[in-house]
């Protein structure tokens, strides 16, 4: 049953695709195709990321409320990324190579989110206490950003600033390759880890009793979601709630837990909502930049109902 | 057998296991009984390495808990912790189905479900195999929990408490099933039971802590007698002797 549904959310998302590749196309045919072709590439990256990181971080963190963003992961990203404009100053960080740049940017993610979540992971905390201090690290990593943003002269800032709402229309193409790469990489990885993603949402003790070596499984995990949230954030910035939209929708169609089908269903409806609803925002609604809002304002709402809904079980 | 030699452990400051001695051979049922707050749980985690050593050593049939690899201890000694939390959405099948993690990494055999079939059959849980698990009653869940305990296949069974939620009939049948498996198939079953008729009638071997320590080590007979319960639980009881067993008149 829940893989006839596997198979209309890939039929939604393939239709998705072809309405945003051909839907008014006019002019140099060729020339927009490949614009497009491109944007998609970076549309699906995000989506595919998205999902990723936020099944496999509420898996790890038992519960479904929780996202790497309202945890502040992406807030870290950009962090870091500011971090390293300070350090090495305006021309320095254009100067360097992209892949190279990114490549760093992911390694720091990685090296921050391990010291900051790892040790809140080793045993599993209350979920008010995780919530309270993921908002509590995401207003940090926020405020440590605008410092540093303060600190370094207005014409470096000019090449560290990132948009504090994502914007689905500018994604950036120049790290496309590499993306795709960390993308396909972390999906395949995730695929992998599937049955082990099973078992970890059992809890600590539950996955130890059946051979789960735990700090190191966790810690495996939480790489995988910094350089999946890592991709997301450099392609198109923070995206607070999108994740969480995304999972609980798939949750709910699936209605299984069950990572072999929820891995999947979660990175389908991620392309279904985000190239679908890029669609119908450029073509039909003639404003493409209010998309992230109206999934923001969406997601948001949904945050709102499942932590009144969760408190009230 | 599960040599248990010097272990010690305190969290923080506070001691709460003093210098434990213990083997428990290989097959039949052991119970351990005590006082709330005796250290009973606390011992299990150790021997199901939940927890790291802090002093001694824990061996079972010669593997070493802290330096066996965990998926390799995972197809010996299976735990059932006395607070298990579950997962939301999953159904009692792929519950149970998760016992069987350590044989496959996930990947279910012909021979895998045939074991998982035969847990929930022992359980009588087959009506509910495909139900959610967070629609089962308390006692329903804590029998899909058993199973999968059970489905693990190990030779080394740890149940904290598994008697909790079930009513007369389960606690019945489950005690029933664990002689069957220590008989029949050579399990070593460690039980922690607070109904001590339940100790007495099914196991053949009690094991009483209090205050972190041992303090009673042998057949029903030789614990259940008024004296030594008075020892450990602090209160006078009547015994008396039922088809040749103790029955300890607590309640009255
Ligand atoms: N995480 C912890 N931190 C501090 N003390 C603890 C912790 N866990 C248990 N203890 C203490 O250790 C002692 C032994 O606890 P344990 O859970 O092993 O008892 P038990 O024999 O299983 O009791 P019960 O019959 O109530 O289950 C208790 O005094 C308890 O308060
Ligand atoms: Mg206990």
């Amino acid at each position: 049953m829940p893989d006839r549904r596997l198979i209309a959310l890939g039929v939604a998302a393939v239709a998705c695709m072809v309405a945003f590749l051909l839907t008014g196309l006019r002019g140099n045919i060729a020339f927009v195709l490949e614009l497009r072709a491109i944007k998609l590439a970076a549309l699906l990256q995000v989506g595919v990321s998205i999902a990723i990181s936020t099944v496999i971080f509420q898996t790890v963190t038992g519960n479904r409320i929780l996202t790497p963003s309202i945890m502040g992961l992406d807030a870290l990203y950009l962090f870091g990324q500011m971090l390293m404009v300070f350090l090495l100053g305006g021309i320095g960080y254009v100067s360097l190579d992209p892949w190279l740049k990114f490549g760093v940017e992911i390694l720091t993610l990685m090296a921050l989110a391990c010291t900051l979540l790892l040790p809140m992971l080793k045993r599993r905390l209350d979920m008010g206490l995780m919530l309270l201090a993921g908002v509590i690290l995401g207003v940090l990593f926020r405020s440590l950003h605008s410092l540093l943003a303060r600190l370094i002269d207005p014409n470096e800032f000019a090449v560290a600033q990132s948009a504090s709402f994502a914007n689905f229309n500018a994604v950036r193409s120049d790290l496309l390759i590499f993306a795709t790469l960390v993308t396909a990489g972390a999906a395949v990885l995730a695929w992998r880890a599937r049955h082990i993603l099973d078992i970890v949402s059992l809890g600590s003790d539950a996955a130890t009793s059946l051979g789960i070596s735990w700090v190191r499984t966790v810690t495996g995990l939480l790489l995988l979601v910094s350089g999946s949230v890592a991709v997301s954030t450099a392609l198109v910035g923070p995206v607070a709630f999108f994740g969480l939209l995304v999972v609980a929708l798939a949750e709910r169609i699936v209605d299984t837990r069950r990572h072999a089908v929820l891995l999947p269903a979660a990175a389908l409806i991620a392309i279904v909502v985000l190239v679908g609803g890029q669609t119908l925002f450029q073509h039909a609604l003639g404003n493409s930049s209010a998309l992230s809002v109206v999934i923001e304002f969406i997601g948001g709402i949904l945050f709102l109902l499942l932590l009144i809904l969760g408190s009230r079980r | 057998m599960i040599r248990i030699e010097n272990v010690s452990l305190r969290y923080r400051t506070t001691p709460i296991l003093h210098d434990i001695d213990l083997t428990i051979p290989k097959g039949g049922v052991t119970a351990l009984i005590g006082p709330n707050g005796a250290g009973k749980s606390s011992l299990l985690s150790l021997i199901a390495r939940l927890q790291p050593l802090q002093t001694g050593s824990i061996t079972i049939d010669g593997l070493g808990v802290d330096s066996t690899p965990s998926p390799e201890l995972a197809k010996v000694v299976a735990l059932l912790r006395q607070d298990s939390v579950i997962a939301s959405r999953l159904r009692v099948r792929e519950l149970v189905g998760f016992g069987r993690f350590p044989h496959g990494r996930g990947r279910l055999t012909q021979e895998d479900c045939n074991i998982v079939n035969q847990s929930l059959r022992q359980l009588d849980l087959t009506d509910f195999a495909d139900r959610f698990m967070e629609t089962l009653s308390g006692g329903q869940r804590q029998r899909a929990l058993v199973a999968m305990t059970l489905a693990q296949g190990t030779d080394y069974i740890l149940l904290d408490e598994p008697l909790n939620n079930l009513d007369m009939y389960y606690a019945r049948t489950l005690m029933q099933a664990l002689r069957a498996i220590a008989d029949e198939n050579g399990k070593t079953v460690v039980i922690v039971l607070h109904d001590i008729n339940q100790a007495s009638a099914y196991a053949d071997r009690i094991v009483a802590m209090k205050g972190g320590r041992v303090v009673g080590d042998g057949t029903p007979a030789a614990i259940f007698t008024p004296d030594v319960l008075e020892g450990i639980f602090g209160f006078r009881m009547r015994v008396e002797t039922f088809d040749g067993k103790p029955l300890v008149l607590h309640h009255l």
